[in-house]
């Protein structure tokens, strides 16, 4: 007979009882402790079907093979690049996936990338020793140019992005910033002073508040008490 | 690429959180930090936050001056503060800042060696002042500042009897402060200057001076960092700038300690 | 000596007034404060992160480093010299040991968890309070972990066993006071910290590890209650 002790959306701490009964299966972020279901992470419950899994709160990045994310150069090798991704490891971008123009054998390849420059780029591959490779090949794939870069906790990246962009539109819309969300949690925010603050104040919003429902309501309604502020 | 972006900022004369280019964030000075110690202060700015500790021992005096106590200052860039620090024995970022915090305090002569001697020639009070970090978001010595002087200022000597410290009985003697050195570090990004900046600010600084002054104007500790030089005109727009910034610090300062 | 009292006046079984708090370093990955009486243990955990010089990376498992630190202006007498001690890298390795045993290792191959402990006031139990406030640095920061861990000093004082020693317990002498600081995980009551300072019988022993068990298991609501209560407040702005 199961018994659910724990209901859906709540937080859950690592050891928490989740659920007891061998009807469930324990998913991500969870683990089986005998009869019972057990958090392994700070995250909320959700239950999909049978399987009892976990929305993580925090975390930093586990690099994932397809994501895009942005990330900064921080070493030219004479094959490529390396660029740090905001994780535990780095990503080499190799020549070929760089550019399609044809780079002779020594040339200078800070011409094409140097140190500092964000990048926005896809996983093509991650091994399981955790060596990434990246590519540039693909649509919206880009050296960034001027703008602020910002790091959130990478879980919020989800909410801040919305059901199909839906919440990071309407930001760019309402403050007419360019803004581009790296899984990774590194955003790039490109506008004018006072309306980037304004997308950078909501992106922080969403991220302490990812967890509370109606959230784009209130960050719209946000954005306008922002901007009659600013008008004032 | 921030380095040029933050132009667009200064120019409008804001900061990427807002703030107006010689605003420091909010200010908060407490003492909820060690009753173990002979007095300590927490400095809360904006997001940085550090701690200010004071112990005393009694020990000898330097041959060259046997009447005045010593003072020591110590600072120590704990790594759970910046992903950044290393665990290990003080970088020399942690060896600038408490030699610069001492400077201005020793200059200004704020506090009297004089009264911290016990028995001249053989007994003084060593007066140990150290300064850690908790959470690192820039303008570490601007904080350390405050928080050094709040330490000193609230501090109570412990009960002596004879050659034996009772660390558990404090008296209700302190250390008067004759005045109050605040430092103030100026800092240029092109042609602008800002004080108090943050983490996301800090890699676009060019160059930087702390100038730590007193009340009636004079300057008790200057120290210049960066990169870059400063022209004779910078100096003076930077002086200018920590002293009229050293006053409103000061305000702060006499209102969170006005009955310690 | 028989006493019916403790020298603050609890009973043999309880502890100090507890408090717990969750990211109070706002930089790290996560971050807790804990206190158990007087003692107040901050600790901030960056990580999974990359780790240097490269040849103490493991490509089998993930390393975990734990440092334990205590501010020149903690200590109950003199200043505490900053720096290392022989005292501090034991306690930074047991606590170590303490937590790995409820880490998944495996999640960060090659790379390190670091977990920074410090004091700024301590009134004895530090390396409990220490543990305590770690394992909620890590959950903040979501490592996975099967469970948390809670930490407590259980001693003898005089001829009777008591919870939580005070640091003017832990001074008694004639009898010594035996000091057994015990980790625990909650879920399991395995037993993942235990040292000693003095001497005992195994039957005491046996009857400290229950009173430890006991204790911990309230230590870990309040570590549950901590984590919960970071995002209520968020809710509520």
């Amino acid at each position: 007979m199961t018994e659910t002790k724990v209901k859906e959306n709540e937080i859950v701490v690592p050891g928490e009882e989740i659920v007891s009964g061998m009807g469930y299966l324990p998913a991500y972020g969870t683990y089986r402790d005998g009869e019972m279901i057990r958090a392994n992470k700070l995250g909320i419950v959700h239950v999909d079907g049978r399987a009892i899994k976990l929305v993580p709160l925090s975390g930093n990045y586990l690099p994932k093979r397809g994501d895009v994310m942005i990330g900064k150069v921080i070493d030219v090798t004479y094959s490529g690049w390396i660029v740090d991704t905001n994780s535990a490891y780095r990503a080499m971008l190799g020549l070929k996936e760089a550019t399609s123009d044809f780079i002779r054998k020594g040339a200078d390849l800070t011409k094409y990338f140097n140190f500092g420059d964000y990048l926005v780029a896809k996983i093509l591959n991650v091994t399981s020793q955790n060596l990434i490779d990246l590519t540039m090949d693909g649509p919206g794939l880009r050296k960034l140019d001027t703008g602020r870069i910002i790091r959130v906790n990478p879980n919020k990246v989800p909410r801040i992005i919305g059901k199909e962009g839906s919440m990071v539109s309407m930001i760019k819309a309402e403050t007419n910033c360019r803004i581009t969300v790296g899984q990774n949690g590194v955003i790039w925010v490109s506008g004018n002073p006072k309306e980037e603050l304004i997308a950078v104040s909501m992106i922080r919003k969403i991220e302490r508040e990812s967890h509370i429902s109606g959230l784009t309501e209130r960050i719209k309604a946000e954005i306008e008490n922002a901007k009659k502020g600013e008008s004032q | 690429m921030s380095d040029n972006h933050i132009l667009k900022n200064l120019e409008s004369g804001t900061r990427f959180d807002g703030r107006k280019l010689l605003e420091y964030r909010k200010i908060e000075i407490k003492f909820d930090v060690s009753v173990n110690a002979e007095g300590a202060a927490r400095v809360i700015l904006g997001d940085t936050e550090v701690l200010a500790g004071v112990k005393v021992e009694m020990g000898t005096p330097y041959p060259d001056i046997p009447e005045e106590g010593v003072l020591m200052v110590g600072a120590e860039l704990l790594p759970m503060s910046n992903p950044d620090f290393e665990s290990g024995p003080p970088s020399i970022h942690a060896i600038e800042l408490a030699r610069v915090v001492d400077r201005g305090i020793r200059e200004s002569k704020c506090v009297d060696f004089k009264k911290l001697c016990i028995t001249p020639n053989e007994k003084v009070w060593t007066v140990c002042l150290d300064l850690v970090p908790v959470n690192d978001d820039g303008d570490l010595l601007d904080a350390f500042g405050l928080a050094g002087l709040a330490a000193l200022k609230t501090m109570k000597f412990p009960k002596v009897d004879g050659d034996k410290i009772d660390y558990h009985e404090k008296t209700s003697a302190g250390i008067e402060l004759r005045n109050l050195p605040i430092p103030v570090t100026v800092c240029k990004i092109d042609k602008y200057f800002i004080v108090d900046p943050s983490n996301e600010e800090e890699p676009a600084i060019e160059a930087r001076l702390t100038v730590t002054s007193l009340e009636d104007g004079s300057l008790c500790a200057l120290q210049k960092g960066g990169d870059k030089p400063l022209t004779s005109e910078d100096i003076s727009t930077m002086v200018d700038i920590a002293i009229e910034k050293g006053k409103e610090l000061r305000r702060v300062f006499e209102s969170a300690t006005k009955h310690r | 000596m028989t006493s019916s009292k403790r020298l603050d006046g609890r009973g043999f079984e309880e502890t100090r007034e507890i408090e717990a708090k969750i990211g109070i370093v706002k930089r790290a990955d996560g971050s807790a404060m804990f206190r158990m009486g007087k003692t107040v243990a901050y600790a901030a955990v960056y990580g999974p992160r990359d780790l240097y010089p490269k040849f103490l990376q493991n490509p089998e498992k993930g390393i975990m480093r734990c440092n334990y630190n205590m501010m020149p202006f903690s200590g109950q007498g003199e200043r505490v010299r900053p720096g290392p001690s022989r005292r501090s890298r034991e306690i930074g390795m047991v606590t170590e040991k303490a937590l790995s045993s409820v880490v998944n290792l495996d999640e960060f191959k090659n790379a390190v968890v670091d977990v920074f402990i410090e004091f700024p006031q301590t009134d004895a139990g530090s390396r409990c309070t220490g543990i305590c406030a770690a394992a909620l640095a890590l959950a903040d920061a979501g490592i996975t972990m099967k469970d948390l861990v809670a930490a407590v000093a259980v001693g003898k004082v005089g001829d009777r066993l008591a919870v939580d020693l005070s640091y003017e317990e832990e001074a008694l002498k004639d009898p010594d006071t035996t000091d057994i600081p015990m980790a625990f995980v909650p879920s399991t009551g395995e037993i993942v910290l235990l040292q000693m300072d003095g001497i005992i019988s195994k039957d005491e022993l046996m009857e400290a590890i229950e009173l430890g068990k006991n204790a911990c298991k309230k230590l870990n609501e309040i570590q549950v209650a901590a984590l919960k209560k970071k995002f209520e407040v968020d809710k509520n702005e």
